[in-house]
């Protein structure tokens, strides 16, 4: 049961092959023993209800289960009401995946929680922030699992644990009852064994949610890939995201899979992202000034921590707020309330507003000339534990690859391409708003061609 | 460059205690963290229009029709504090 594919044992489930049942409790008695720190919280029986079960990332709201989002201040909470998409799944909840503190970091080491291995080599991170569900889904511990993608979240984690990973258009999933990062860029994904399995967990996520009012009507139905073949397809490989910084391994995989892709019909030439090299700056102004307003709302009143209750409004306030998040957390809500402060909103916040529209009109001209942006996902393979958490800086360039697409608001998948030192490599296929079919079916026409194994990180 | 001060400013307005220890590594982290981010003052963006949002849409307006909402009890189930109606605070005079 545990080597097929979530779409497989759909149709085994269909077939009468085994219950729903039968398959959650394999699920189950694997996840049990988990020895990656992949899950926060377990299901302890099968839940009412068909289906192939989901692991959930923990800032999910889910009704009467705790929902963190990876931090102290939310420990123990449980919310009274369910995330739009969760409900729209409505697969059997298998567990909560572990995460980095409010889906700040790329590594999974932010989380009050503790770190999760990596499947393929605990010594190392699986990526993050949502590195608890692609350990989770890489290990075998789930069929698949529901993650978000603020700046690279879904997409990184899946190339350093050898999955596939998609993050949405902005607006095609709905994000209320998700805890909020960064909303103008926060966007729920499925993390999955293969491309199929990815666009069967899409097409039940789309959509508009009036309870979302930045959420759109998924303009056509999501399809399965069928494609094997890539004839015709133009594929754009941008100077800025595949040169300096790009360790020689995952270079080395990135360009035998456009060979691969020239072999499926498709051609390849250079474009150009001007403003690419900026997106990372710009994304860290953006996304910290929307935390640091977003996670005003953690002031020990409604829920979750609360300290010194008797010294005074103020003091319960910033200390509740000192006990409850970590180190990250605390940078990025100094950064962004530095950045929206008087005096420097316009030097900052209000120019790397501006550095988005000309990242959006980058994409917008390379896609009249081209079906798909590709690059590598993540700069290098998954790296040691505690090798990058001194260095703030350091930590966020795995996001450079990734962050672009993530401003622009357009849909990008990670597959793995192969193994570079024995460790997965992801190949990012990104394209224009919308466009989530056609990625698919490239994505799937690529991973027919590698021919990825994955069994080892499920062994 | 932000020095202590200004780490000391900015968290009290994001309500944020920090420790002296806390301070010292702040000062000198988002230091390094600003002085990356001032990269986009290299950019000629005169006249660019800022993107605050990448869907276009302009209002999005609802029927003002009363729905359901949240039950008090249910609302105030996880609240640390509470009165029978209410979310308890401590008293803002108090030092």
């Amino acid at each position: 049961m545990i080597e097929l594919t979530a779409k497989q044992a759909a149709d085994a489930l269909e077939a009468g092959e085994f219950s729903s049942r039968e398959l959650f409790d394999a699920y189950r008695e694997r996840a049990a023993a988990d020895e990656l720190n992949a899950y926060v919280w377990l299901a302890e029986e099968a839940p009412e209800g068909d289906g192939v079960p989901l692991g959930v990332k923990d800032l999910f709201c889910t009704e009467g289960v705790p929902s963190q989002s990876g931090s102290r201040i939310l420990e123990g909470y449980r919310p009274p009401y369910t995330a739009s998409v969760v409900e729209r799944i409505g697969a059997p909840l298998l567990g909560k995946t572990n995460q980095d503190e409010f889906a700040m970091g790329s590594s999974n080491e932010n989380s009050a929680y503790g770190p999760v291995l990596n499947p393929w080599d605990r010594a190392r991170v699986p990526g993050g922030s949502s590195g608890g569900s692609a350990a989770a889904v890489a290990a075998g511990i789930a069929p698949w699992a529901l993650g978000t993608d603020t700046g690279g979240s879904i997409r990184q984690p899946a190339a350093l644990c050898g999955i596939v990973g998609l993050k949405p258009t902005y607006g095609a999933v709905s994000r209320y009852g998700m805890i909020a990062f960064a909303s103008s860029l926060d966007q729920a994904g499925p993390l999955t064994r293969d491309v199929t399995d990815a666009a069967l967990l899409f097409s039940k996520m789309v959509g508009r949610d009036e309870r979302d009012s930045t959420s759109l009507e998924f303009p056509e139905p999501v399809r399965l890939p069928s494609a094997e073949r890539l004839d015709g397809i133009r594929l754009g490989v941008p100077g800025e995201l595949t040169g300096a910084g790009i360790e020689p391994g995952v270079l080395d995989s990135f360009n035998a899979t456009l060979k691969l892709a020239e072999e499926l019909g498709a051609s390849i030439e250079t474009c150009s992202l001007p403003h690419a090299p900026h997106a990372l700056s710009a994304y860290y102004v953006i996304a910290p000034a929307e935390a640091s307003s977003n996670l005003a709302r953690y002031d020990g009143v409604r829920y979750g921590l609360r300290r010194n209750g008797e010294r005074g409004l103020v003091a319960m306030y910033t200390e509740t707020r000192h006990d409850g998040f970590g180190p990250e957390v605390k940078r990025r809500i100094l950064i962004g309330t530095y950045a929206l402060s008087s005096g420097y909103y316009e030097a900052y916040y209000g120019r790397a507003q501006q550095v988005r529209t000309k990242i959006a009109e980058d994409f917008s001209s390379v896609f009249e000339n081209f079906d798909f942006i590709v690059t590598p996902t993540a700069p290098t393979v998954a790296f040691e534990l505690g090798s990058k958490t001194g260095d703030p800086l350091a930590m966020y360039l795995n996001d450079y690859c990734t962050v672009p697409m993530s401003l622009a608001g357009t849909p990008a998948i990670s597959i793995p391409s192969g193994l570079s030192e024995g460790l997965p490599v992801g190949f990012q296929l990104a394209g224009p708003a919308f466009s989530e079919n056609r990625i698919l079916d490239a994505a799937h026409a690529l991973e027919q061609a590698i021919g990825f194994d994955s069994g080892r990180a499920r062994s | 460059m932000i020095d202590r001060e200004q780490v000391l400013h900015v968290a009290r307005l994001a309500r944020l205690q920090l420790n002296d220890q806390e301070v010292e590594t702040m000062a000198g982290e988002l230091s390094k963290v600003l002085e990356w981010i001032e990269k986009i003052e290299e950019l000629d963006l005169e006249g660019v229009p800022p993107t605050s949002h990448v869907v276009d849409v302009a209002n999005a307006l609802r029927p003002d029709v009363p729905g359901p909402c949240l039950p008090r009890e249910v609302a105030l189930a996880a609240a640390p504090e509470r009165t029978e109606d209410g979310f308890l605070v401590p008293s803002p005079q108090a030092v």
